[in-house]
Formats: structure tokens, C-alpha cells, sequence
């Protein structure tokens, strides 16, 4: 494992902990009903603030259950997952292609010290010194 | 933070959405033409987006005994600037608001102003800051992330007081009311959210270096990503740049 993979596995460790850490020390046992949303607390502050207040206008489509309300949360988090591993992926690919087209050229990217003469031939807009003085140096 | 469907007074639905609207448009007209500018950085922009719809569908317990989401607006803020956000923020809202009774349409205008607007606003301005005064990228990512989190749960408490003011204490009151319920519970899922986006931007720093550093996000090169050759003299470096590998050097 890398220094960088640990890194960002003690990152995602430590969310992780984040989450967990409420649950296993009980914090929520205070409460009639633990750990429900924040956003449905506030309609209660509200309706406590303002007892006659009532919602004026209602959702056009509420799931019918909470099996497809949580169903649809998934849909939400596996359609940016997916986007977000789309990307990375096709980041890797292009480096990893730029890596095996360099590595093919004639032209030695990666392992300058090898032959140096060899390579001037491949270099179009550039004579021999421009390139010699760098594996030397 | 999502305020419910019809859970604000019309009058106060109407100022928010009007104070929305200028900040959504402007927002939209500079994502087109980043879009046009720069057609390479779409993917990128299209991921920040991905990152704001997972970060705002997990919902994670909290110190309070109750359960927050995060908002994941930062990383797209500092990448490309709040504006873009605004655009963005607004696409998840209104997702969460049609299909999952999440939030609302006549609460559309205060929850894209508190999740879309300020907390970008709020997160990119620290970001800013963080790096002026010479603190490292992770650093400032990760104050921004947070700052960006936390405000838009705050102006959520606010916009709920100006709404419903305590019959008896008055706004303060109600305040501290909305206040414990919303900006407490969010503190640890800021953190969250911080070490998320500070993941995030690490990957980015190792796959996308061209393109941060052309959002500014990196300086001009320092070093060179571990994919090329760690041997390589600055001056090699220099002209296999300009031989045509291009896109490592920049």
C-alpha cells in the first residue's frame, strides 16, 4: 500500500468513525425517536412554535412508501457514484494510455539515460544538443 | 436543510425564490459558457455535480440523536467558482424536491438559496482566504468543505425563524430553536463532508493535474505527478514537454 492509499483510506476510516460513533455510544436513546431526520425536527419546531400554521401547498408525487423513498435515495447516490467512478476511470485510462504511447516512442521519456543519440533521430523540430544536455545533467 | 413543501409562508417563499433567481441565472450563464470555453472540463464539472447528488443522499446520524446530510457544494465552488454551483445545487434540489418529497417547489427558492448559494459562496471565501494566508490546498479545502456545509445549515435556521419568530423571545429565540436542531447536528457532518471533499480533491490532484492547475486550483507545477519518471532533471522535463507529450508539463 502506498503512503497516498493510506492516507485515503484513514480519511474514509475516519468518516466512517464519524457515523458509527453516534449510534454505538447511544446518543440518540434520549429521544422518543432516535435519529430521525433533522429536516422532519424542524416541522415539528414549527408546528410547536406556530400550532395553527398550516402547509399550504403539498409535494406533486410522494413515494407511497418508504421502501421507494429509500429506493430513490440509492438511485440519487448510485447515479452520482457512477458518474463521479466514470470519471476517475476514464482519467486513469488516458494516463495510463499517454504512459504506453510514450513508452513506445523511440524518443525515451521515462528512462533518459539510456540512449541519448538514438533518440535525436525521432525529434523533428529539434537538433541532437536540446535533448543531450538533460540525461547529463 | 431542505425545508418542506408549503412549510414557508407564501410571501416568504416568494422573496426567497426572487432572491434566488438572479444568483441561479447568472450561474447558468457562466456554466455555458465555461462549457463553451472549455469544452475538456465538462467531465469535471459533470463530477462535481455526481459528488453534490451522493454527498446530499447520505444521510448520516449525529451527536444530537437525530439524522443530517451533507451537502457536497464545496468541492464545485472551489473548482468553478460558486456560480457554477448555483446551477448545480439547483439540479439536486429540484431531483429531491419532485421525485422524493425532499424539500419542495415553493421552498425551492430558500433551500437553493441556503445549499446552492451561500454555502458555495461562504466555503469558497474561506477557501480563498486559507489560501492567501499561505495555508496547504488540503488545508483549505477542507475549511472550505466545512464552512460551505455548516453556512447553508445555518441560513436554513435563519430562514425558518424569520418564518416562525417565538411568540415569546422573538427571532433569537426561534433561532436558537432551529439552531439546535439544524447547525448543531450538522457540526461532525461538516467534518465529514471536509474529509470527503479532501479525499476527493486528492484523487484529483493525482489525475487531473492539467486540468486543476488550468482552474488554478494547483500552482504551475511544483512537482510532477508520481505517473511520470521521479528521476527526470527539470531541464529533460522541459523538452519532452515540448516534444509532444504535452499534456505531463505543464
Amino acid at each position: 500500500m502506498t503512503r497516498n492509499a493510506k492516507i485515503n483510506a484513514l480519511l474514509l476510516l475516519a468518516v466512517a468513525a464519524l457515523a458509527v460513533l453516534p449510534l454505538a455510544l447511544g446518543l440518540g436513546d434520549h429521544k422518543e425517536e432516535p435519529f430521525a431526520g433533522a429536516d422532519g425536527e424542524a416541522e415539528t419546531a414549527i408546528t410547536e412554535l406556530d400550532p395553527d400554521y398550516e402547509p399550504w401547498f403539498s409535494p406533486l408525487y410522494e413515494p407511497p412508501s418508504g421502501e421507494i423513498e429509500s429506493g430513490l435515495f440509492a438511485l440519487q447516490a448510485a447515479v452520482g457514484a457512477g458518474v463521479l467512478a466514470y470519471y476517475f476511470g476514464v482519467r486513469r485510462g488516458r494516463r495510463q494510455g499517454a504512459e504506453q504511447a510514450r513508452r513506445q516512442q523511440p524518443v525515451p521519456g521515462t528512462g533518459p539515460d539510456s540512449d541519448s543519440d538514438a533518440g535525436s533521430d525521432a525529434d523533428p523540430g529539434r537538433p541532437g544538443e536540446a535533448v543531450s544536455p538533460g540525461p547529463r545533467a | 436543510m431542505h425545508i418542506a413543501e408549503g412549510f414557508l409562508p407564501p410571501v416568504h417563499a416568494v422573496a426567497w425564490g426572487a432572491a434566488a433567481a438572479p444568483f441561479v441565472v447568472h450561474g447558468a450563464r457562466t456554466l455555458v459558457r465555461d462549457v463553451r470555453e472549455h469544452p475538456e472540463s465538462t467531465l469535471l464539472l459533470g463530477a462535481s455535480g455526481a459528488f453534490t447528488f451522493v454527498l446530499s443522499a447520505l444521510k448520516l446520524p449525529s451527536v444530537t440523536g437525530s439524522c443530517s446530510h451533507p451537502t457536497g457544494t464545496g468541492l464545485g465552488a472551489i473548482l468553478f467558482r460558486p456560480p457554477v454551483m448555483a446551477v448545480l445545487g439547483t439540479i439536486t434540489l429540484l431531483f429531491q424536491a419532485l421525485l422524493l418529497a425532499h424539500g419542495g417547489l415553493t421552498t425551492l427558492g430558500a433551500n437553493v438559496f441556503s445549499m446552492a448559494i451561500v454555502g458555495p459562496w461562504a466555503g469558497y471565501g474561506v477557501y480563498r482566504l486559507a489560501r492567501r494566508s499561505g495555508a496547504p490546498l488540503m488545508a483549505a479545502v477542507f475549511c472550505g468543505a466545512f464552512v460551505a456545509d455548516l453556512s447553508t445549515y445555518c441560513v436554513t435556521s435563519v430562514q425558518l425563524a424569520l418564518a416562525f419568530p417565538d411568540p415569546g423571545s422573538g427571532f433569537p429565540g426561534a433561532l436558537g430553536k432551529f439552531g439546535s436542531v439544524f447547525a448543531v447536528t450538522q457540526i461532525p457532518l461538516a467534518v465529514s463532508e471536509g474529509l470527503l471533499t479532501v479525499l476527493v480533491m486528492r484523487l484529483l490532484v493525482q489525475s487531473s493535474r492539467g486540468e486543476l492547475t488550468r482552474l488554478g486550483v494547483l500552482l504551475t507545477g511544483k512537482r510532477v505527478a508520481s505517473a511520470t519518471a521521479g528521476t527526470e532533471t527539470p531541464e529533460t522535463r522541459q523538452t519532452t514537454g515540448t516534444t509532444g507529450t504535452g499534456t505531463v508539463a505543464r
